[in-house]
């Protein structure tokens, strides 16, 4: 077999948009387990949502100028205070369960939320468009690359930046990273864990949203997109280790580009070898590549 | 319950026989869950691998049902002896997450390998066999192989083999002080409920005469897990209750309405929020309540 190297720079390329999006759904889920020790199967019902609520707001903002960035903020904003309302009113009761119950409770929301989407959009395929300012392509070796995922391929980046920049230099970064480590101690510093564990779960579900509502232009939003996309976020965080924020970004770098070039070479086995992946970090490293050991 | 088929309701039959078929499934998992303490979250791949080694060797090895379905719990127990290997090493939640990678593994398997397993088509026109060539002979069938599977399942959990595994739940470190290998007994629990996951699966794949990628997929373990929560993970015949109430409820339902994952979603809520001890559980609590100790 011989490929046109212009061919895999774009796939690589392909590839490596798909990172950034994985990316910022896997953030959420890993910054919520690693602080509240949830592992939240609700997280990729949060990104349909995102969509959804993106399509909704394009169409309602539809006079505006950049409609497309107002429905971006909107949205993402709607899914993080759905995300606060569940964590407030219900997950919060559940915390002294065994992690069984906590994992069905998520489970149960992913039923919920994907049929209230369903009664809300229905069924049917729906989409947006890019912004104005985004469409058409650049062309690289020859090749053309949409402008949209070019604007992905930088703001993936920014946001893990800034996300960094939070945890390591601010006051709720540090009572963040505290929490993660042990959540009796800092209560008993008088920190509100109470409330650190809401403002947690809202950043989680707002890049969720985030995730989803970037995401709209690019794919078909429809039912079951909140179950397919919920497993390769896991991948993402196991890969890179439960917790570890680096490590999700190193998670979704080594999974976006290998399946995207996985495709290329074997188009059958490209989605067993990411599960083979994911298998072989947990079986020599179970705290993934990053991420440190559970000591709790 | 024998003689539901001699009211002639085609309902009951097939209602009956999906819920002896899923009981056991849920029975398999609670080997895991409620006895031995490990939370699988893959259980799905060896009913799975139940379905398609039963399926597959009826329709592309020409094998007759009598000897695929025999091989079926077999295959189903390889599987487990594979990933089980693996998984025991692992606790809490890194062997939820490890048991749900290999199901994965399993479920892409089966959807990719289009020229073996039919891909997403899935496999169609599994008969019922000769001597089993009607629904109610069906059930009967299943009814006696569940009910000896039950059985065994039950001397099992009542065995010294049992006693062990209970102790690995409550206490896996002290377990392993007292000078019991807790991998070992892990992985042969792992390895019975592997089995036992497979021959419902392959009951399964003839009850319902195709069988399709979809039930090797995640949301199918995730199913099982409820029914075993439902009915109650620490007593015996729970899951078997929870299958029972789940199904029946599930037929009911979905004549009315489309949004049965809604109102599974709102049960599932109230049960975690309400009745953590499942069915069987909320019953045992009255009881005791109403009947002092003596």
């Amino acid at each position: 077999m011989s490929f046109d190297l212009s061919f895999v720079v774009l796939q690589l390329l392909n590839g490596l948009t798909n990172a950034m999006f994985i990316f910022l759904i896997a953030s959420g889920l890993s910054i919520i387990f690693g602080v509240l020790g949830v592992l939240n199967f609700a997280h990729g019902s949060l990104y349909m949502l995102g969509a959804y609520a993106t399509y909704q707001c394009v169409s309602l903002f539809v006079d505006s100028p950049g409609q497309f960035w107002w429905a971006v903020i909107a949205a993402s904003v709607a899914v993080a205070l759905l995300g606060g309302i569940i964590e407030r009113l219900l997950l919060r009761r559940l915390y002294h369960h065994v992690e069984l119950n906590q994992l069905l409770f998520t489970y149960a929301l992913v039923l919920i939320l994907s049929d209230l989407a369903r009664i809300i959009w229905g069924v049917d395929q729906l989409s947006v468009s890019r912004p104005a300012i985004l469409r058409g392509a650049v062309e690289i070796l020859g090749q053309y690359f949409p402008k949209y995922n070019v604007f992905v391929l930088f703001l993936g980046p920014c946001v893990a930046f800034v996300f960094w920049f939070f945890m390591l230099r601010t006051r709720w970064g540090r009572m963040v990273r505290a929490a993660a480590l042990d959540r009796e101690t800092l209560g008993a510093l008088g920190v509100n864990v109470d409330r650190l564990f809401t403002v947690v779960f809202i950043i989680g579900s707002w890049l969720a949203g985030l995730g989803g509502a970037l995401v709209a232009p690019v794919i078909t939003i429809r039912p079951g997109m909140d179950v397919e996309i919920i497993i390769n976020a896991f991948i993402v965080v196991v890969i890179g280790g439960l917790g570890s924020f680096w490590g999700t970004f190193l998670g979704a770098l080594i999974v976006g580009p290998v399946y995207a070039l996985g495709i290329l070479v074997f188009p059958r086995l490209s989605m067993i070898f990411i599960y083979v992946i994911m298998v072989f970090v947990l079986i020599t490293r179970p705290w993934g590549l990053l991420g440190r050991p559970l000591q709790r | 319950m024998g003689l539901v088929p001699l009211t002639g309701s085609r309902y009951y039959v097939f209602l009956l026989t999906d819920i002896l078929i899923f009981g056991l499934f849920a029975l398999s998992l609670n080997l895991l869950l409620g006895y031995t303490g490990l939370v699988s979250f893959g259980q799905a791949a060896y009913f799975g691998v139940g379905c398609y080694a039963c399926g597959l060797l009826i329709k592309k090895a020409g094998i007759s049902f009598g000897i695929a379905f025999a091989a079926t719990g077999f295959f189903g127990a390889a599987a487990a002896l594979i990933i089980g290997f693996f998984c025991v090493r692992l606790t809490r939640i890194y062997f939820a997450m490890l048991t749900l990678a290999f199901s994965q593994i399993v479920w892409a398997i089966v959807f990719k390998w289009n020229s073996l397993t039919g891909g997403d088509t899935g496999i169609y026109d599994i008969d019922f066999p000769k001597f089993l060539d009607s629904r109610a002979k069906y059930f009967y069938f299943t009814l006696a192989v569940v009910a000896i599977s039950v059985f065994i399942l039950r001397k099992i959990v009542n065995s010294p083999f049992g006693r062990i595994l209970m102790t690995i739940r409550d206490n896996p470190e002290r377990t392993e002080f007292i000078g019991i290998n807790v991998k070992l007994f892990q992985l042969l629990a792992f390895i019975i409920s592997g089995f036992f996951s497979a021959i419902s699966g392959g009951l399964f794949a003839v009850f319902n005469h195709s069988i399709f990628p979809d039930f090797c997929y995640w949301p199918v373990s995730a199913e099982v897990l409820i029914m075993t929560l439902l009915g109650g993970m620490y007593s015996f015949f729970g899951p078997l209750v929870g299958a029972a109430v789940l199904l029946y409820l599930r037929l009911e339902v979905t004549s009315y309405t489309e949004y049965w994952p809604f109102i599974l979603g709102t049960i599932l809520v109230l049960l975690l929020f309400f009745f953590p001890g499942g069915i069987v559980g909320f019953l045992q609590d009255q009881i005791k309540r109403w009947r002092p100790a003596k």
